[in-house]
């Protein structure tokens, strides 16, 4: 009797655990499918295009004029190069020197709301990043520098996209500066080092493989960043001529037409789709291979 | 196991049955269903007047679909919908189809600038060269010197689209007929977008809807007629278009009925929301 119900304890024992194993690994699955879903729709939906106009026209091509179903991407893949590179040029500059101000050389106290407000910043909505653009950011590049539209330019789209990256690349950097181990800032001052040539030279370098991690999901933010974007960039589909011309992204172009759009229009936005999908793969594949890379050495 | 195997099967059957019990009620309803297809600005109030339509006559149904002015005059032609809508006048080569057209609203465009620029009235021509760019600083017309931004919708928008073909914005590129706004153009996404971008923009100079019209903005004349509602009822502000739906001349009592509906008092109280009734 005794013995019958121990088997039965652990069989109910068993029984939740397996249970639970499984909710838990359906949960993990679910993830799974909505990407596998997601992007075999746009897959299912993009791909039919190029049937349409082959992929290097697509690419390359330099007029995108639905009305006459001409659908080259060059201009927005220029313009979305640009607005990323600026705003993380921009945001890497601004974000490691404020990481390091926070992690060395404000107070505890100080540093804190500053690292807090930084929070702030992150949890902004993307629409009112992009309606300060509009009101704050535009007239005034219109007003110092001019330019064929009125300020709504390649420019205003730099300025807004780094104020938005800036929050992912200072805290990474932060925790990463952070878990650099106090042993080497007693090792380099008891060779003589001053504090900057510690934070330049040993710290930084030991944070690299964060850093770089922060800057690489910077890159995701900004190339995948719509609404502030298009409410600031003018949408011209024309391949910029300076910082001041105005430009359209290509996530701009996909939210911007998607709504009334039909027939092979619709196509080659799913096609757009499909470009803009394989690139934020490509990043992200190619940031694990760089940080594998450089944890080995 | 077996039970298992038991229960799916009875599953699979019960679901084939509630699927053909699904199909066999809608060929019963089919006399009664009328098939609306065509221009999405027209499919906008045409749903609301589905609703207010199922109030006052229960047993039709109304099938909206807004899949573009051409497919609607299509469908209407070949009779695979019951009403064709579109947001155009007629084309010379859709003439043939024989369709009757009823004209269920008007909706007109205006061309709007910022309140303080001293440009008030242009003709179709200037219209024309400023959006393709042959215009470009504002002196040319009598303005201050400074140069003009055009504001435009986005590809794929009806109020652009009627916006071209009424002005004429069509060019040839590569022996295809695509639209020719300046490349240079700002392009915002809604009649809203448009509105705020051009009274944000001293020499801005963009097209919204009649309906959009405020004091942010000021609407030009154009040849002389200012864009009113009284204008686009009586044809003489140009830059206008009819709301049109299509019947073949052989209708259904329901059809002729949702027609007269449309057309009532009631009907055009809700066209009237976003468009200019015609009663």
């Amino acid at each position: 009797m005794q013995n019958c119900n121990k088997t039965k304890h652990v069989w109910k024992k068993v029984n939740s655990e397996t249970l639970m194993k499984s909710v838990f690994w359906s949960c993990a699955a679910l993830t799974v499918i909505s990407i596998t879903f997601i992007g075999g729709f746009i897959l299912f939906n993009g791909l039919p295009f190029f049937a349409h106009t082959n992929i290097i026209d697509f690419l390359l091509g330099e007029y995108w004029m639905p009305s006459g179903e001409i659908f080259g991407i060059f201009p927005m893949l220029v313009a979305s190069f640009c607005g990323t590179l600026g705003a993380v040029v921009i945001g890497v500059v601004i974000g490691i020197s404020t990481a390091i101000v926070i992690t060395q050389i404000l107070p505890e106290k100080p540093a804190n709301i500053l690292s807090k407000t930084i929070d702030l910043l992150a949890g902004i909505p993307s629409v009112i990043y992009g309606f300060f653009g509009l009101m704050v950011i535009v007239p005034l590049i219109k007003k110092y520098f001019g330019g064929i539209s009125g300020g709504l330019s390649l420019l205003a789209v730099i300025i807004i996209l780094s104020f938005m990256i800036l929050p992912t690349i200072i805290r990474m950097t932060e925790v990463s500066l952070k878990a650099v181990p106090n042993e080497f800032k007693e090792a380099a001052y008891a060779l003589g080092a001053t504090p900057l040539q510690y934070i330049f030279k040993v710290q930084l370098r030991a944070a690299k493989s964060g850093i770089i991690t922060g800057v690489i999901l910077g890159i995701g933010r900004a190339l995948g960043e719509t609404m502030a974007v298009m409410l600031v960039a003018g949408n011209s589909p024309l391949i910029p001529e300076s910082i001041l011309s105005p430009v359209r992204t290509v996530t701009a172009n996909i939210a911007m037409e998607m709504g009334y759009a039909s027939g092979v229009h619709q196509q080659a936005l799913f096609a757009t789709g499909v470009v803009l999908f394989v690139i934020i793969i490509s990043i992200n594949v190619g940031m694990q291979f760089l940080i594998r890379r450089l944890e080995r050495s | 196991m077996k039970t298992k195997l038991l229960v799916s099967l009875g599953m699979i059957l019960a679901t084939g049955a509630v699927f053909v019990g699904c199909g066999s009620a809608q060929d019963q309803g089919a006399s009664n269903t009328i098939k609306v297809v065509g221009s999405t600005t027209v499919a906008a109030p045409m749903e609301k007047l589905d609703e207010a339509y199922a109030l006052v006559n229960p047993d039709v149904t109304i099938e909206v679909q807004g899949v573009g002015s051409s497919a609607g005059v299509k469908a209407a032609g070949d009779g695979t919908a019951n009403i064709g809508m579109a947001s155009r006048e007629i084309k010379e080569s859709e003439k043939n189809l024989g369709l009757t057209e009823t004209v269920i609203a008007k909706d007109a465009i205006a061309v709007v600038t910022h309140p303080s620029n001293s440009v008030k009235d242009l003709t179709m021509e200037q219209v024309k060269d400023i959006f393709e760019g042959t215009i470009t600083n504002w002196n040319e017309i009598g303005g201050a010197d400074a140069d003009i931004i055009v504001v435009c919708r986005e590809d794929g928008s009806g109020t652009r689209s009627a916006f071209e073909e009424i002005v004429g914005l069509e060019k040839d590129f590569n022996g295809k007929t695509v639209s020719s706004v300046v490349q240079t153009a700002v392009i915002q996404e809604g009649n809203g977008a448009v509105k705020a971008t051009v009274a944000s923009q001293e020499n801005g100079i963009g097209f919204v809807s009649l309906g959009y019209i405020d004091d942010t903005v000021a609407p030009l004349s154009i040849g002389g007629v200012e864009a009113t509602v009284e204008n686009t009822l009586s044809g003489n502000y140009k830059i206008s278009r009819p709301l049109l739906i299509l019947t073949k001349a052989e209708q259904s009592s329901e059809v002729t009925e949702f027609i007269d509906f449309i057309l009532s008092d009631a009907g055009q109280e809700i066209v009237s929301e976003s468009y200019i009734p015609v009663n």
